[in-house]
């Protein structure tokens, strides 16, 4: 491989500090034993147990979770259902309306999206908590997962499906024993998007949110307006921790499928 | 004893596993089966062969029933299987592209189609086994495909689809994927298994070689219509239109106007050889277009399908002795004269339908029927050329010959002699010639 010429080291160098900067400093600050944000006073754990006796902090992160996994999972069904008729459903009646239908809230302003939600749940006399939060994010993320899926469904050999019903499966059964556990890694990245998005979502939980439930995002907003606390950051170097983990073992986990498939293959040439 | 040959085309008792009855498929505007009328017997191996874009497949896909006739039915043991869905038809198909579940093993992929209507896991195994015994594939059971070589997918692919013993099979240019070699023995392990499994195949393919080998009957296909169905010998030596002689094998078309012979041109009346059958010298009364109209629209469903009137010329005799190289040519009669050239003798054809009189006719050349010399030898038909090109293919060696109008020729020799002296060279002047049964004749 070439050595990097001097212009290109500048160019990385500049790249990585403009995007890890902002979160490299806001980790160090997590460590601060001083309660002002801005001045340093030697190292300390302190806020990390802080942030673990806070009852309201500990409710948002579960209020989160629960909204995250919920609406993820429905999302990904429905995404998924959605992809699979507008990429296989053939030529219907309003075919073309559907797909460019379930793109359009991909680019509609959040702001937006949350007020007419507000409206709807107002308007049918729903009363606004966990519930009303997770029917939100379910309806924004399931364009994303669809969007994922239908790529996926595009490039999908259509042939192994039919292979599947001329050797006697009904449509359901091509599709549970066939189609989904192939375009498995799909549904999957696109659980884990519509999972992330929802995490961090916060307009649209604000609007949709009751005094109930809070998620950890409007939490870390509304504590932000009163000032920053070492607490925020803490908590904040915990959630960068947590993606990195995620992240760094599923890429290790696909990388080692690709060399184990290609050693069986390689021993499958060998054998033949 | 005598083998009984397997013919039941021939046969006017035997009932055809499957018939397609004026069968019309239209994708939008355009035409993809054109009033096709077929019947596929039972035990069969048959290939639909042609172009692509000629309609073969889609055929096929209406036989699986991934597509249905936009008219005409199509049927399987007398039932019309229209509106049948794919799931519940006794036939099973192997795809192009093998369509192998890639994240089960071979023993799942195999396994799959029984398990679908079963739930007994003894019989199950025993069938999955027996499969994997048939195409040999025992020690890869366990494996999955993308484990395994382009030849044992194939043969996983095999595997599945007879799992369900299906009444037919249809096969989608099954041997695409492999290499020459491999396509080779594999062909020949493909009509192993038809035999031993007694399974009607259905082949779809565009390697006509491929179809010659396998198949007892072959559909050569152009533009959605069937252009002739008949076995590899009848499709190669007696091909009933220009189109079919010139998409099978290797061929010289020459064009001429016909005349029918009533005496020999030259020598004795008398024959050495069998006078041509006289099935071939008889003229059958041909409907004309108004008659096939009317048949084909109005009384088609009252009395049945049109038997259209094959013109098969009778297999070359076994008897047909090669004459003495110098022994003057005794010409049988009857069949026709072409006369294709001013100021050349005019090509005879002992076995031409003299019913051709008059009209513009194509003579056929199978390569391998016209012989190449240098000195003038004795045949029917001798012309002089030149060699304009030579094509050493190891076995054969082909010439190209340029007639004296500009015509060109092939002729083939067998090399089977290992040192030879090949002493026609390029730019040689040469004779070819060919017996008075060598050409077919065909109507342009």
């Amino acid at each position: 491989m070439n050595r990097l010429s001097p212009f290109n080291v500048v160019s990385l160098t500049l790249g990585f500090v403009f995007l890890y900067i902002p979160m490299l400093i806001l980790v160090v600050y997590s460590f601060n034993a001083s309660k002002l944000v801005t001045v340093w006073a030697g190292f300390s754990t302190q806020w990390y147990g802080e942030l673990l006796r806070n009852e309201a902090f500990l409710d948002a992160a579960w209020v989160t979770l629960r909204v995250a996994v919920i609406s993820s999972t429905i999302a990904t069904v429905l995404g998924t259902m959605a992809a699979y008729v507008l990429v296989r459903g053939g030529r219907f009646f309003g075919r073309t309306l559907f797909s460019g239908m379930i793109y359009a809230p991909l680019v509609m302003p959040e702001v937006i999206t949350g007020l007419s939600l507000l409206l709807l749940f107002i308007g049918i006399g729903l009363d606004r908590g966990v519930l009303t939060i997770v029917l939100a994010h379910t309806t924004f993320s399931m364009c994303f997962v669809s969007v994922v899926v239908s790529s996926r469904l595009v490039t999908f050999d259509r042939s192994l499906e039919e292979a599947a019903l001329d050797l006697g499966a009904s449509a359901f059964d091509a599709f549970r024993l066939v189609t989904l556990p192939i375009i498995a890694p799909a549904v999957i990245s696109g659980w884990l998007l519509a999972f992330t998005l929802s995490l961090d979502d916060l307009v649209i939980a604000s609007f949709t949110a009751g005094p109930s439930a809070t998620t950890l995002p409007m939490k870390i907003w509304s504590s932000v307006r009163l000032g920053v606390s070492p607490e925020i950051n803490a908590l904040s170097t915990i959630l960068i921790g947590l993606v990195t983990i995620g992240v760094v073992a599923a890429s290790l986990a696909t990388k080692r499928a690709a060399v184990q498939a290609a050693r069986d293959e390689q021993a499958a040439a060998r054998a033949a | 004893m005598a083998e009984t040959v397997f013919a039941p085309w021939d046969d006017a008792n035997e009932k055809p596993l499957i018939r397609f009855r004026n069968v019309t498929k239209r994708f939008g505007d355009f035409v993809a089966i054109d009033d096709l009328t077929l019947d596929i017997y039972e035990r069969e191996f048959f290939a639909l062969l042609g172009p692509s874009g000629c309609g073969k497949t889609t055929m096929m896909r209406m036989l699986a029933g991934f597509e249905d006739p936009t008219e005409g039915a199509i049927e399987l043991a007398g039932q019309n299987i229209a509106g049948v869905p794919a799931n519940k038809r006794a036939v099973n198909m192997m795809f192009q592209s093998y369509a192998l579940f890639p994240h089960l093993t071979i023993w799942d992929n195999i396994a799959f189609g029984l398990r679908r209507e079963s739930s007994d896991k003894v019989a199950i195994a025993e069938r999955v086994d027996e499969m994997l015994k048939l195409t040999r594939l025992e020690k890869f059971a366990r494996r999955k495909p993308h484990q395994i070589s382009g030849g044992q997918r194939q043969r996983v692919a095999l595997a599945r689809s007879l799992a369900k013993a299906p009444k037919l099979l249809l096969l989608d240019e099954p041997l695409g994927a492999l290499d020459a070699k491999l396509r080779e023995a594999t062909q020949f392990e493909l009509m192993d298994i038809q035999e031993k499994t007694g399974t009607t195949f259905v082949i779809v393919t565009h390697d006509q070689e491929e179809a010659m080998t396998v198949a007892s009957r072959v559909a050569v296909m152009d533009e959605g219509r069937v252009m002739q169905v008949a076995t590899p010998t009848v499709i190669y030596e007696a091909p009933n239109s220009a189109y079919v002689a010139d998409f099978i094998g290797d061929v010289t078309l020459i064009e001429g106007v016909a005349r029918a012979r009533s005496t020999p041109a030259t020598g004795p009346a008398t024959s050495a050889e069998e006078p041509a059958p006289a099935a071939q010298t008889v003229r059958t009364p041909q409907p004309n277009a108004l008659g096939l109209w009317l048949h084909d629209k109005v009384l088609a469903p009252v009395i049945g399908a049109r038997k259209d009137i094959v013109r098969q010329l009778p297999p070359p005799s076994a008897t047909e002795a090669e004459p003495a190289p110098n022994a003057p040519v005794e010409v049988p009669s009857g069949g026709v004269e072409i006369d294709w050239a001013d100021g050349q003798p005019p090509l005879i054809s002992v076995d031409g339908d003299p019913a051709l009189d008059g009209k513009r006719v194509k003579l056929a050349l199978r390569p391998e029927k016209v012989a190449i010399s240098k000195s003038k030898p004795q045949a029917v038909n001798v012309l002089q050329g030149k060699v304009i090109d030579i094509a050493y293919l190891g076995n054969l060696s082909t010439y190209h010959v340029e007639l004296a109008n500009g015509t060109m020729i092939k002729a083939q020799t067998a090399n089977t002699r290992r040192v030879a002296r090949r002493d026609i060279t390029w730019e040689d002047n040469v004779w070819v010639s060919w017996s008075g049964t060598a050409g077919v004749v065909l109507d342009t």
